[in-house]
C-alpha cells in the first residue's frame, strides 16, 4: 500500500546543514508535485545550538504535522535531551543514526523504535568536498519515493555559483545517500501526486502575513525586532518599496507603535509586527490608536510567555494581553490566523477591519505557523483593500469624532482643506476639543463600541466544517485550527457528527454568528495551546456554551497534534 | 501658499490655554503662529504632535491639525507623519519632562534619526502638570517637591550636549520672554533641512516663580552658528545654561526614505511561486 503523507524529523546542531537539507527536500517534494510543510525547532543559541526541522509531504494540501514522524535522521545528537519531546515518533518508526556518533541516546530508543545505522559520516568523507546533510537528504528522498532528478533540479539551481566541483560533491552525497537506503525497509513510499491543476506556493507565515499587510493596503511599516516576527520585517524591509511604501527601524517598540500612529493620521495604512514583550509594550499607544481613532494593525508573532519566555518556540499566550490589556474601556478588534497560508488572507483582512473601523486591529500569529513553511495552491485573489472614510467635503467646524449612526466619523488627513483638528488621547467632544463632560464621554465610548460591535465581519470571522447535523463542535483559534481540522476529519470518519468552528475574528466575539455556528450541538471542545485556557476563558465570558463543555489546552512548545485533540473530542 | 499673507492669528485655535496666567508657554504658542505667518505656511500643510504635560496642550490651541499622543511619545509619531508624508512641515512640542524623561530614548534617537523637522522643548525644570515634581533639568538640590524633599539628587540633563551628542544637525536656545528672539529660532529651524532642536527657557510661575529672575540671567553669546562639532562642544563646556542664540547647524541629508520604483501589488507574489 502506498501512504498519501509521510513526516519526516531531520536533527543536529546548527551547522550540520539540517535546515537546509530540509528546505532542499520541501522544494524537490512541491517540485515534484506534492504539497507539505517544514516547521523549526530551534534552541536558543545563535550559532550551533540544537536543530530540527520537521517536515511532512503530502498528495493532499496539509498546513498541519502529523501525530508523529515515521522517520527521524539524526546528523548527531547534540542536545537531544532538550528536544527529544518535540520529536515524537509514530510507533515503529525509524531513527537513522550514525554510529560515528555514539549509541543512540535512551530517550530516542523508547516506543519500540527501529534503530538503523548509517555511517553518514564516513560516506560524506569518502567524497572529496562531500556533505553529510547531503548524504542524508539522498537517503531521505530514497526511502520516501522522492524521485532523485528533482532534488539534483534543486542542487543545480542553489549551487549555480558555487561551480562544478560543488555540485558534482553534492551529487555523490545524495547518491550515497540513496545507496545506503537501500538495505531500509517498512516504510511505505509516497504514492504519486496528483497533478498540479493551479499554480502553488512555496511560503512562510511570517512572509505570508508580509504580503497580506500591503495586499490590505498597507505601506508604512515601523518596527523593532524581535524573535519571532522579525522575518515579517526583513520580507517587508525590500518589498514595501517596491510598491512606494516604507518600513523603519525603530529604537524601541514604543517608538515602532507610535510612529505608525503617525503615518497613518497621515493617511498611509501602517502596521507594525512584533512578539509578547514588544505587544506588552505596545499597549498604551495601542489605547492611543482607539481613543484618537487611528487605524493601526499590530501583527504579533506569539512565543511562549510570560517575560522572556521561550523566544524561539510557539505558543498561543497573548490572547489575554491583546484582548484585555489596554486600559480603560477600549473596543478595538483581535485576528488570528488559522494556518500557515492564512496569514495572508487574515493580515489582509486585519489592515482592511483596522482602515474601515479607524481602530487598532492586533492580529495574533504565531512561531508554529509564522516560521514554517508550506507549499499551497496559489491564494485566490480578494477584493477588498483598506478603505478609510474620508470626507470628500467637509462642512465648517469640522467634526473629526462625529456621532454618527455606525459610530465610524469621516477621518479628514493633514494636507485636507478645512479638515484642521487636534487627534487626542484625552477624550474629547466631537470637535476633538479635550473635555471631562459625562455626555461627551458617554456618546464618544458608545461610538467607539459601535464601530467594531456593529461591524458585519461577514463568513470570514470564522473556518466553519464538518457536519450539518453535528452534535459535537469543535471551537478554537489561530494556529490550533490545522490539527483540530485534522482531527476532526478523523473523528467523522469513525461516524461521529463533528463541526468545526475554527475562530478568525477572537474579538470582539461576533455572538450571532458564534450562536448560529453552535446551533444544534450538544458537546463543546474548546481547543488552543496554552496553559490557562484563554480562549475558552473568553468564550465564556461572553456567552453561554450549549451542553458539556470541555476545554482541552496545554502550553507549548510542542505543537498540538491531530491525535490527542481526537481523544478529547471522543472523550477519553 | 495664502493670496493674502497671512497673521499668526490666523493660526490660533478659539480654545482658552489650561495654562496658568505668566506661563512662559503662551509665548511660545505666539511664536510658532508668528513663525508659521512669517513663512507664509498654509495652515492645511503644516501638523503639531505633542506628548503629554502643560506645554503639550499646544496644538490645540492652534488651527493646524495636531496630535496629542500619549506621555514622551511625540517624537515619534511626528517622525511616523513625516516619513510617511514627507510633503508636511512636521513640529514636535513639548516639556522638559515629556522629552527628556520619559521620553530621553527617542530625543536620542530622533537627532540621530534627522528626520526633517522641527522639535520644540518648552523647558521650566518641573513637571506642571502633576503638580510641581523634580525634571531631569531640575538641579540636583532643589527641594521644593514633596517627591524628593532632599532635592532630587542627579546632576542635570544638558540637552544641548545630549543633542549635539547624538546628532541633531540644527540645535538652538531661546528664552521664552525674548518672543521675536524664539519666532527668530523657529523660523531658522523650520527652514533647516534635518531634525533641528530648539531649547526654550519657558518659566513655570506656579511652582517654579523664581524662575522669573531667568530674565536677568540669560545672555545671547550664541551669536554663529558653528557647523564643526568640535568648536560646537567645546562652546558647550563653557554654557552656564542661560545662554541664547543658534549654537550649531550643519548641511547632513535628512533621513528620508523613498520608494524605489512603484510596481504592481499582484507581482509580489511572484516570488514564492514555485
Amino acid at each position: 500500500m502506498q501512504r498519501t503523507s509521510v513526516s519526516i524529523a531531520l536533527t543536529g546542531s546548527g551547522g550540520a546543514g539540517v535546515m537546509t537539507a530540509g528546505q532542499m527536500l520541501l522544494d524537490a517534494a512541491a517540485e515534484a508535485g506534492y504539497y507539505g510543510l517544514m516547521g523549526r525547532t530551534l534552541g536558543p543559541q545563535i550559532r550551533g545550538g540544537e536543530s530540527a526541522a520537521l517536515l511532512r509531504v503530502a498528495t493532499r494540501p496539509v498546513q498541519g504535522l502529523d501525530d508523529g514522524h515515521d522517520v527521524l535522521l539524526a546528523f548527531d545528537w547534540g542536545n537531544i535531551e532538550r528536544f527529544s519531546a518535540e520529536l515524537p515518533l509514530i510507533p515503529g518508526g525509524i531513527v537513522i543514526a550514525d554510529p560515528r556518533n555514539g549509541a543512540v541516546p535512551e530517550v530516542m530508543r523508547r516506543d519500540h523504535h527501529r534503530i538503523v545505522e548509517v555511517p553518514m559520516q564516513d560516506l560524506a568523507k569518502a567524497i572529496p568536498g562531500g556533505r553529510v546533510n547531503m548524504v542524508g537528504l539522498g537517503l531521505i528522498a530514497e526511502l520516501i519515493g522522492l524521485d532523485h532528478h528533482y532534488l539534483l533540479d534543486r542542487l543545480a539551481k542553489q549551487l549555480a555559483k558555487k561551480g562544478e566541483e560543488a555540485l558534482a560533491a553534492s551529487k555523490a552525497g545524495l547518491d550515497a545517500g540513496a545507496e545506503a537506503a537501500a538495505g531500509i525497509t517498512g516504510l511505505e513510499p509516497l504514492a504519486p501526486p496528483h497533478p498540479r491543476e493551479t499554480e502553488r506556493w512555496s511560503i512562510t507565515g511570517n512572509d505570508a502575513a508580509g504580503l497580506g499587510a500591503i495586499q490590505g493596503g498597507a505601506r508604512f511599516c515601523a518596527a523593532y525586532p524581535i524573535t519571532p516576527a522579525t522575518d515579517i520585517l526583513e520580507w517587508l524591509a525590500p518589498n514595501l518599496p517596491r510598491v512606494g511604501g516604507a518600513l523603519v527601524q525603530c529604537e524601541d517598540e514604543l517608538a515602532s507603535i507610535n510612529m505608525i500612529i503617525g503615518s497613518s493620521f497621515g493617511g498611509v495604512p501602517s502596521v507594525t509586527a512584533t512578539s509578547g514583550p514588544g505587544l506588552a509594550l505596545m499597549m498604551e499607544s495601542l489605547g492611543l490608536a482607539v481613543a484618537s481613532e487611528t487605524p493601526i494593525v499590530v501583527i504579533n508573532v506569539q512565543r511562549g510567555g510570560p517575560s522572556t519566555g521561550i523566544p524561539t518556540k510557539s505558543e498561543q499566550v497573548d490572547l489575554n494581553i491583546a484582548v484585555n490589556g489596554l486600559h480603560g474601556d477600549a473596543p478595538h478588534v483581535v485576528t488570528a490566523p488559522l494556518s500557515i497560508g492564512d496569514c495572508l488572507f487574515a493580515t489582509q483582512w486585519s489592515v482592511h477591519l483596522a482602515e474601515a473601523m479607524q481602530t487598532a486591529v492586533i492580529v495574533l500569529s504565531d512561531q508554529s505557523i509564522g516560521q514554517s513553511r508550506a507549499i499551497i495552491d496559489k491564494p485566490a485573489e480578494i477584493a477588498f483593500i483598506g478603505k478609510r472614510l474620508v470626507p470628500e467635503t467637509i462642512e465648517a467646524p469640522y467634526r473629526r469624532y462625529a456621532i454618527t449612526a455606525d459610530g465610524v466619523s469621516p477621518m479628514a488627513l493633514p494636507g485636507q482643506e478645512g479638515g484642521a483638528h487636534t487627534a487626542d488621547g484625552l477624550e474629547h467632544n466631537e470637535f476633538g476639543n479635550p473635555s471631562t463632560q459625562i455626555d461627551h464621554h458617554q456618546s464618544q465610548l458608545d461610538k467607539r463600541l459601535r464601530k467594531v460591535v456593529g461591524y458585519d465581519y461577514g463568513d470570514h470571522w470564522a473556518m466553519i466544517e464538518g457536519d450539518e447535523d453535528a452534535s459535537i463542535a469543535v471551537v478554537t483559534w489561530g494556529s490550533a485550527a490545522e490539527p483540530c481540522r485534522e482531527a476532526v476529519q478523523r473523528a467523522r470518519a469513525q461516524g461521529f457528527k463533528v463541526r468545526l468552528i475554527a475562530a478568525r475574528l477572537i474579538h470582539p466575539i461576533p455572538l450571532d454568528k458564534m450562536g448560529k455556528a453552535l446551533e444544534g450541538i450538544s458537546q463543546v471542545v474548546v481547543v488552543e495551546q496554552n496553559h490557562g485556557g484563554q480562549y475558552y476563558r473568553h468564550l465564556r465570558a461572553h456567552l453561554d456554551l450549549p451542553g458539556k463543555v470541555t476545554a482541552f489546552h496545554r502550553p507549548g512548545p510542542f505543537s498540538l497534534r491531530p491525535r490527542e485533540i481526537l481523544q478529547h473530542i471522543l472523550g477519553q | 501658499m495664502d493670496a493674502v499673507a497671512p497673521k499668526p492669528q490666523d493660526y490660533k485655535s478659539d480654545l482658552k490655554p489650561v495654562w496658568c496666567p505668566g506661563c512662559g508657554d503662551f509665548s511660545v504658542l505666539a511664536a510658532i503662529t508668528r513663525a508659521l505667518a512669517e513663512l507664509r505656511l498654509p495652515h492645511k500643510d503644516v501638523a503639531l504632535v505633542s506628548g503629554i504635560g502643560c506645554s503639550s496642550r499646544l496644538p490645540a490651541y492652534t488651527s493646524l491639525y495636531g496630535f496629542h499622543a500619549v506621555h514622551g511619545r511625540a517624537l515619534p509619531v511626528a517622525s511616523g507623519l513625516k516619513l510617511a508624508r514627507p510633503e508636511l512641515t512636521v513640529l514636535a512640542v513639548g516639556g522638559d519632562g515629556d522629552g527628556f524623561s520619559i521620553g530621553g530614548n527617542h530625543f536620542v534617537h530622533g537627532c540621530r534619526r534627522n528626520v526633517d523637522m522641527t522639535y520644540i522643548i518648552m523647558d521650566n525644570s518641573v513637571y506642571g502638570m502633576t503638580k510641581g515634581q523634580a525634571s531631569p533639568t531640575t538641579a540636583a538640590d532643589w527641594t521644593g517637591s514633596k517627591l524628593t524633599p532632599e532635592g532630587p539628587g542627579l546632576s542635570p540633563f544638558r540637552p544641548l550636549e545630549m543633542a549635539l551628542s547624538a546628532g541633531a544637525t540644527f540645535i538652538s536656545r531661546a528664552f521664552s520672554g525674548d518672543p521675536l528672539e524664539v519666532t527668530r529660532q523657529i523660523c531658522a529651524a523650520i527652514e533647516h533641512k534635518g531634525f533641528s532642536f530648539v531649547h526654550v527657557l519657558s518659566p513655570c510661575v506656579t511652582y517654579r516663580p523664581e524662575q522669573k529672575g531667568w530674565r536677568e540671567v540669560v545672555h545671547a553669546d550664541f551669536t554663529e552658528p558653528y557647523s564643526d562639532r568640535r568648536e560646537a562642544f567645546l562652546r558647550l563646556l563653557d554654557d552656564d545654561g542661560f545662554t541664547t542664540g543658534i549654537l550649531y547647524k550643519s548641511q547632513t541629508p535628512p533621513f528620508q526614505p523613498t520608494p524605489k520604483s512603484v510596481e504592481p501589488v499582484a507581482t509580489l507574489g511572484d516570488q514564492f511561486a514555485i
